[in-house]
């Protein structure tokens, strides 16, 4: 560009607005990851904030003349400037426009900021289920399945209703060992089903569980036709790892279903089966591989 | 003309009245009556036909509003009484129903008439780009309306198209909790879609869409790839434009 041309440009776009919409987008990220984000993002919105302020109040002559020159280059003597007594540096009319604008941000922020808070914030917070008792561990034989379904939340009523398969393995040790496996398809989340007779007639319902006995050979998703073996690993079909598991608890006799995890793969079987845990994913996300790089951070739950 | 406006002049009143005060009766008339080449064909009607598939859809869906109720426990009961008790509701429904896809197709009618004529070209890219934001609205309204009537099909397919969404690398799973207002489908779910599909989607496309005309009006529509016409003069300043008009 010539430094010294004579028509007044439109000042090219400015960088600083990009770096303060990355500070609010740390900042928002921040509330579903911890605080110290929030922080941080702030921090980052602030000073691109001042610089932008710094600059766009720069290109509307309000700072001092040092600031013009300097666009000259350093020695260049520039364009002749009035003397800094006849000339305005800071114009009312730019004073109450600037003004006008950033009230007008500060009350629309004040009003749109909670009400989105509010539209994204509880998707986020206050995640997480509570152990859920499934009755007296005598319920469940061993080495087979029991078809399991119970409100997570009994106050949202049958929305809330999850069904798992529940094998009793025998002891590990001294402690019981289960297999609990969520009928979630991990392919895209339909109800999978298992491969092989159900007793319906056999079946225990107390409060909000039932229990119906089963003798799947593996388990078999209806939409797309996603097959796993008994342990929930894939053997056929679209599902890109195994079936999710719960974690469980046992509490004076009775076992309790905990919060769920995926898997990658199962290696062997039952009380002596190797899990490949990883954090909880949803559906068609890989949960090992180079794949899984793709879903670096889960939101939590 | 002149004879039967003096011989009805007292109808016109009214229009006189708020044509003085808003000027909105000459706006009507520039846009009824604004020159379109000579030459247009039945295809450019397909922008005007999925307005009023769109129009249809605003409709029926208030009056579907009026007796839907958006919670877990009783929104598969309202559909129900509303398809099978309430007189005219069947029809309604269905016409919401059957419009909505009716809708999607004229909608990609439209853009495949654009796109064949070369519509999209200068001047009337942001045109294009206003109606491909258009397209993405229509198909979450469709996918938000798909939930609502809380049936097994609409839960599952519901499921599926959130997990769907769940797949998309880095933000998907942060987008997918987004839908579903929680870790799973859960009680507020439901009425997060229909605040979506009735308030939050319709709004935005009613605005867009205004945009969008906007932008027909002030470019004016292009005449078909096989026009005769010359290209790029403005219908005002051809001489004998006023003939080759329609209106
Ligand atoms: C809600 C949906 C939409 C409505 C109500 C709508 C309405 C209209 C109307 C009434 C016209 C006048 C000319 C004609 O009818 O062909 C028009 C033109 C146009 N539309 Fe759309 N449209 C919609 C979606 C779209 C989509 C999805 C696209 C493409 C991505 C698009 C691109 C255009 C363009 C480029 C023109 C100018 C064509 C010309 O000047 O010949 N519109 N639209
Ligand atoms: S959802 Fe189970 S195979 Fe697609």
């Amino acid at each position: 560009m010539d430094p010294r041309r004579k028509t007044p440009h439109v000042p090219g776009p400015s960088l600083w607005p990009v770096g303060f919409a990355i500070g609010v987008a740390v900042a928002l990220l921040g509330l579903v990851v911890r605080w110290q984000i929030i922080a941080l993002g702030i921090v980052i919105s602030l000073v691109f904030g001042i610089l932008w302020i710094r600059d766009a109040a720069g290109r509307r002559g309000i700072t001092e003349t040092v600031e013009v020159e300097s666009e000259y280059g350093p020695g260049h003597p520039g364009p002749t400037i009035p003397p800094p007594s006849t000339r305005e540096k800071y114009p009312r009319s730019v004073f109450l426009e600037l003004s006008t604008l950033g009230v007008g941000g500060v009350i629309g922020g004040l009003v749109t900021l909670p009400a989105l808070g509010f539209m994204i914030g509880p998707a986020f917070l206050k995640q997480g289920v509570k152990d859920h008792d499934l009755g007296p561990v005598e319920n469940f034989p061993q080495d087979s399945f029991v078809v399991a379904t119970y409100m997570s939340d009994p106050a949202q009523g049958e929305v809330s209703r999850r069904t798992a398969f529940v094998r009793y393995n025998g002891l590990l040790g001294s402690q019981p060992s289960f297999t609990i496996i969520s009928n979630h398809c991990v392919h895209l989340g339909c109800p999978v089903q298992p491969n092989g007779p159900v007793y319906d007639k056999q079946s225990k319902t107390f409060g909000d569980v039932t229990l119906i006995p089963a003798k799947p050979s593996g388990f078999g998703c209806p939409c797309h036709g996603g097959q796993y073996d008994s342990e929930g690993n894939r053997v056929a079909g679209p599902p890109v790892r195994a079936l999710d598991r719960y974690s469980f608890s046992i509490r004076n006799g009775h076992l309790f279903v905990g919060a769920p995890y995926s898997v990658a793969k199962v290696e062997g079987v039952g009380s002596a089966a190797k899990i490949h845990k990883s954090a909880y994913s949803y559906p068609g996300e890989q949960a090992d591989g180079v794949e899984s790089w793709l879903y670096p951070i889960q939101p939590p739950n | 003309m002149s004879n039967q406006r003096s011989k009805y002049e007292h109808l016109m009143y009214p229009v006189d009245w708020l044509e003085e005060r808003s000027g909105l009766v000459g706006g009507i008339k520039y846009f009824l009556f604004r020159k379109v080449p000579g030459d247009v064909n039945w295809f450019q009607t397909l922008g005007a036909a999925t307005l009023t598939a769109f129009l249809v859809q605003a409709t029926t869906g208030v009056m579907l509003a009026m007796y839907y109720k958006p919670d877990a426990k009783s929104a598969y009961p309202s559909i129900e009484h509303i398809t099978n008790d309430l007189f005219a509701g069947w029809l309604v429904r269905g016409m919401h129903r059957w419009g909505a896809s009716v809708f999607i197709i004229l909608m990609f009618m439209h853009m495949g008439r654009v796109f064949l004529f070369g519509a999209y070209k200068y001047p009337r890219e942001l045109t294009w780009i206003v109606g491909v934001i258009l397209v993405a609205l229509g198909l979450a309204e469709g996918f938000t309306g798909y939930l609502l009537p809380w049936d097994q099909t609409a839960y599952w397919a519901t499921t599926v198209g959130i997990n769907i969404n769940g797949t998309a690398p880095f933000l998907g799973p942060f987008i997918a909790q987004f839908l579903q207002g929680g870790e799973f489908i859960n009680a507020d779910t439901l009425s997060r879609f229909y605040a979506i599909h009735m308030l939050l989607l319709p709004a935005m496309i009613a605005g867009l869409i205004g945009l969008h005309l906007y932008l027909v009006i002030r470019l004016g529509v292009t005449s078909p790839p096989w026009s005769k016409e010359a290209a790029g003069g403005s219908n005002d300043s051809e001489p004998g434009a006023d003939e080759e008009t329609h209106g």
